[in-house]
Parts: structure tokens; C-alpha cells; sequence
């Protein structure tokens, strides 16, 4: 499954990060490098194989559905590059 | 008298009890060789009026008889925790100026057992590197380098030079990949990754959250010990950390390995592997049997499968990870007149090339259509290697193998840059113990003809540090590697 610069355009823009023209060509190459290198896994058979998602045969701990960390809104904002009347502070977004 | 920088954190903790000298006297022995040795760029932010302030606290509770398992030993943190009102960056430009307002749940255990803090060290940008060159800040040299620079590896890449250079009694690490490991072995020194779940990872920034581990690196197996069992142990803010009780694995330091049996896998030795290292992994197992431990031929069949199934993952949890590096919220900034020109702007200004490599690919294998074929494929052959481990240690209860199927190498090696597959073949013998949750130690072992050290790894059963630790100081004894 190769892919080709306009897909290499638009798995950036998902990830919100520009690729500039210049260098579309020389990430496409590096892409389909990597990504015909992790396709040997199709030589594995998994028919019946579960996928793993955890390592751990854990269940999840449930915890009571209480507010456990409010009133830290000095704390939370201390970072903000731009904050305004206590809230984060960005470009306008409704016209 | 002697160097004090030189002593084991035991050997410190010992002199301290008695009295020989004081925290701050150690803490301001660390300090001072830590501002003159800037030339391994180990650190990235050096805090020794931190140490000191923490340094004075270890005295009085010396002074009162309530000196705790780490008191007064001078520690440095890998620049992926956050650390309470000092910098943590994950060494990316995105992270500038990020001041976390909370302590990571390991690096407060360090503190609750007296450890000092001499500031924060080195690493591959967000931990995705083998060499710590991919690091906003520069890469790290290699202690042990002599004509020209070499690498310290990565990413843990600082802790590894910082202890080897002896400019902390130890340090913090994560590994992912190997990321612990991998350095260990390239800086001559031990390090090793708890079973997935022993460490929290709260406080820690994500990479890939069903593989990331923290654990520490030190000079010897037995700081090791020390420092693991202060560093672990259950925490309700990570979803994942295990309930379970943290043993004294400094206990088991000296106990017989006489009828362990070792378990040696044959795919860990690929033609053309390095005639030094598949030597010094023979020596290695016939010490252990001559101890009185046996050595069991074993198979790890889909041992070949674990980097590209670790390639998927990883970058796939990454890029979800690292989506929350927006612009809004902390660190960098770069303006864009609407906001998802802020968001691209900002992300692709302050993420460097190797991130943003990963953060690609793994958008690419979770986006719609790709999913089945890549991730959930990644996932499936995931679990056929923990099997093989499984199977693998009913018949051994410990696993010997190389770290790394090379040594140091130099910085900004011109196969590594040119293809990024040739960096990651690097993690080889590492990466599937990650992919399997195991345990595993680096222990340097010897040098090769070039005079750098090289690394054994010991992996073990799930929550069962105790056996490599035992194997480990056994081997340790056995070897004599001197350190630098």
C-alpha cells in the first residue's frame, strides 16, 4: 500500500503539521520505506489471534463519580501562553 | 580524600550513616563536577540550589535518626518527568518554558525517601531516538568516546553520560523500546525496566502509553535495587499501575543461582551478528553456569516480527499522545490567524523531524481504511510475542541476551541519518520485551576492541525482578567490569 504525495498532505494536515512542497517527494519516499518495512507482518499468520491492547490482565479501577481536583485554576492557567478574565486565550473562532 | 562522586549509592548511604560526611558535602562534590563537566551536555537544567536546599533536610533527619532509604543521595531526572516548579521540557521546542505546578508520582517517591534533585538531564526529543540526537538541546557525548565524539544513546541518553561521568549517584530513565536499556550498555553502566505497571507513569510525558516504563540507572546492580523499590508501588492515578507489594530486591543481592536456569534464544542470534558481542554473550552464560546454573536453548519464533509490530504501535500511540501539544494550554506558541493555523504552525514549528516522522506514520495507520491492516495487525502479532515469552519461560525462569547488536557509535553516523530504518534496527534485542510487558536489566559486561563497553540484557518473568537482579549481581561479580 504505497502512498502518494497527496496522501503525504493529507495524514499531515490530521496531524496539524505542514509539510512544505520542497520536501512532500523526499517524505513520501521515507513513508513508503517504512511503511513496505512493517508489511512483513502480513507473512505472520493471526487467524484466531486476539489483538493485545494491554499487557496486564488488569480490569480498569472504578472510582466514585466525584469532582477530585477543582478549584486549580491558577494552577492550570500558570502555563497559558495567552490568557484573558481567567480562561485560555485564542484566535477567533466564530465569525 | 577520595572522590565522592565516585562512591555507589550504597557505599554513600553507608558513609552517610556513619557519619564520614554530610548531604550537602556530597550534594556540593556533585555540584561542583557537574558545572565542570558541561562538555557531555548531560544536563539540560542544572538545579543545585534545589540539591542543596534538599541536601540540608537529609542532614537534619541524619542528625535526628530519621534518615529514610535515599537520604541525601544526589539524583538526576530525565527531562520526561515533571518535577514540581522546574522546567520540564521532554527535550522538544514545544515544551519551552513548561513549568509543571505537580510532581510526577515516581519522582515524588524519590523524594519522600530523601534523594536530592541536581536538575534535569538529556534526552531524544519526547524519547523517540536510539542516540539522543534527535534532542532540541544537542546530543549528548558518550563519556567513554576518545578520538571523536560518540553517542551515549537514547533516549535516555543524559542519565546513561551523568552516571557513567559520575555527575549524579543515579539517575532516572524510561524506556520504551529500550530507551533505558540500550544507553545502560553504550555508557557502561546498569539499568533496568520494571515490569509494565510496577512504575506509575503519572507525571511522566506519554509517548506510548501501553509500552512506557520508568526505572532507574545507576552505577551497579545493586543501586538498581535501591532505587527501584523507592521509585515503585501502586498508584491510583495511573489506570495501569499494578496493586501489588513492592518487594526488597536488595534482598536477593548474593543468593545462590545454582539450578536457575538460564534461558538462551536462537534468534537472537542473526548471521553476521558481532563476532565481540555474540563472544562476550558465551562467556557470559558459561559464568553463570559455572555458578552451578543451566543453561536452556529456547525459541522466541516471532522475535523477527517485534520492530516492525513496535513501529506501528508505538507512532500510533504517539501521535495520539502528542496531539495534545495544541499551543493553548503550555509551552510554545506560534501565531496563526485562524486556529487551526495556530495549531499547524505552532506543532510544526516545535516538533523536531524524528517526531514528527512518528506522529505521521502513526496518523496514517489509525486513519479510517488503514486501521485493520496496520494497528489492530500490529496488536494481533503483539500478543504471538508475549505467547512466545510465555512458552519461552516454562521452560527457563531468567533469559540471557545481548543489549544492543552494537556499541557506541559516532555522532551523526551517515547510515543512521540517511535511512531512518538503519536507527531503528538498533533496538533489536530490546524492543520485544517492551512489547510483552516483561522485565529487563543491562548490565555492562566488557569492552570491545575499540575499548567500549558492551551490554548483556537479563529478562524475566512478569514481576519477577527479584531473579534478574540475583542473576544479575551474580554475572556482575563474574564479569568485574571496571567502571569509567
Amino acid at each position: 500500500m504505497a502512498v502518494d504525495n497527496n496522501t503525504v498532505k493529507q495524514v499531515a494536515f490530521l496531524a496539524r503539521l505542514k509539510v512544505e512542497d520542497s520536501k512532500v517527494e523526499q517524505t513520501k519516499d521515507e513513508f513508503n520505506k517504512i511503511l513496505n518495512w512493517v508489511e512483513q507482518l502480513n507473512e505472520v499468520n493471526t487467524e484466531n489471534v486476539e489483538p493485545l491492547v494491554s499487557v496486564n490482565d488488569t480490569t480498569l479501577p472504578l472510582r466514585e463519580d466525584d469532582v477530585t481536583d477543582g478549584n486549580l485554576k491558577t494552577e492550570i492557567l500558570k502555563n497559558a501562553p495567552m490568557q484573558e478574565f481567567g480562561y485560555f486565550a485564542v484566535p477567533k473562532v466564530v465569525e | 580524600m577520595t572522590d565522592l562522586t565516585e562512591l555507589t549509592i550504597a557505599e554513600a548511604l553507608k558513609s552517610l550513616k556513619n557519619k564520614e560526611f554530610s548531604a550537602t558535602e556530597l550534594t556540593n562534590a556533585y555540584i561542583q563536577k557537574m558545572e565542570n563537566t558541561r562538555e557531555y551536555n548531560a544536563y539540560v537544567l542544572e538545579t543545585p540550589e534545589v540539591a542543596l536546599e534538599q541536601a540540608r533536610l537529609s542532614d537534619e533527619h541524619y542528625k535526628n535518626g530519621t534518615n529514610r532509604a535515599l537520604e541525601g543521595i544526589p539524583l538526576g531526572i530525565k527531562d520526561l518527568f515533571c518535577t514540581k516548579g522546574i522546567r520540564s521540557t521532554a527535550c522538544s521546542h514545544i515544551l519551552d518554558g513548561f513549568v509543571p505546578q505537580y510532581e510526577s508520582t515516581v519522582t515524588q517517591h524519590l523524594l519522600n525517601a530523601g534523594a536530592s534533585f541536581l536538575g534535569k538531564l538529556n534526552m531524544d526529543e519526547f524519547a523517540m531516538g536510539g542516540s539522543n540526537e534527535t534532542s532540541y538541546y544537542g546530543p549528548v557525548v558518550n563519556p567513554w568516546s576518545s578520538s571523536e565524539p560518540l553517542v551515549a544513546g537514547g533516549s535516555s541518553g543524559g542519565s546513561a553520560a551523568a552516571v557513567a561521568a559520575h555527575l549524579c549517584a543515579g539517575a532516572t530513565g524510561t524506556d520504551t523500546g529500550g530507551s533505558i536499556r540500550q544507553p545502560a550498555a553504550f555508557c557502561g553502566i546498569t539499568g533496568i525496566k520494571p515490569t509494565y505497571g510496577r512504575c506509575s507513569r503519572w507525571g511522566i510525558m506519554a509517548f506510548a502509553s501501553s509500552l512506557d516504563q520508568a526505572g532507574p540507572m545507576a552505577k551497579d546492580v545493586r543501586d538498581c535495587a535501591i532505587m527501584l523499590r523507592a521509585m515503585a508501588g501502586y498508584d491510583a492515578k495511573d489506570s495501569t499501575s499494578v496493586d501489588m507489594k513492592v518487594p526488597d530486591f536488595e534482598q536477593v543481592l548474593g543468593q545462590d543461582i545454582k539450578g536457575l536456569k538460564i534461558g538462551i534464544p536462537s534468534e537472537y542470534r542473526p548471521d553476521g551478528l558481532n563476532k565481540e558481542i555474540s563472544g562476550l554473550w558465551d562467556k557470559s552464560a558459561q559464568m553463570l553456569q559455572s555458578r552451578g546454573a543451566e543453561i536452556v536453548h529456547i525459541n522466541l519464533p516471532h522475535t523477527p516480527y517485534a520492530l516492525p509490530v513496535y513501529y506501528i504501535i508505538a507512532p500510533a500511540e504517539a501521535s495520539s499522545n502528542l496531539a495534545r501539544y495544541d499551543g493553548i494550554r503550555y509551552g510554545l506558541r506560534v501565531k496563526g490567524e485562524k486556529l487551526d493555523d495556530l495549531y499547524i504552525n505552532t506543532r510544526t514549528e516545535g516538533f523536531g523531524t524524528e517526531v514528527k516522522r512518528r506522529i505521521m506514520i502513526g496518523t496514517y495507520v489509525l486513519s479510517a481504511g488503514y486501521f485493520d491492516a496496520y494497528y489492530v495487525k500490529a496488536q494481533k502479532v503483539r500478543r504471538l510475542i508475549k505467547q512466545d515469552f510465555e512458552k519461552a519461560f516454562e521452560k527457563c525462569d531468567v533469559i540471557l541476551t545481548p543489549t544492543s547488536p552494537v556499541s557506541a557509535f559516532k555522532i551523526g553516523d551517515e547510515s543512521m541519518q540517511e535511512n531512518p530504518i538503519n536507527m531503528y534496527l538498533n533496538d533489536v534485542f530490546t524492543v520485544s520485551v517492551n512489547l510483552a510487558g516483561l522485565p529487563a536489566l543491562s548490565l555492562p559486561v566488557g569492552l570491545d576492541s575499540k575499548g567500549l563497553p558492551l551490554g548483556m540484557q537479563l529478562i524475566g518473568k512478569a514481576f519477577d525482578e527479584e531473579t534478574i537482579f540475583k542473576t544479575a549481581y551474580a554475572l556482575e561479580k563474574d564479569a568485574a567490569f571496571k567502571r569509567k
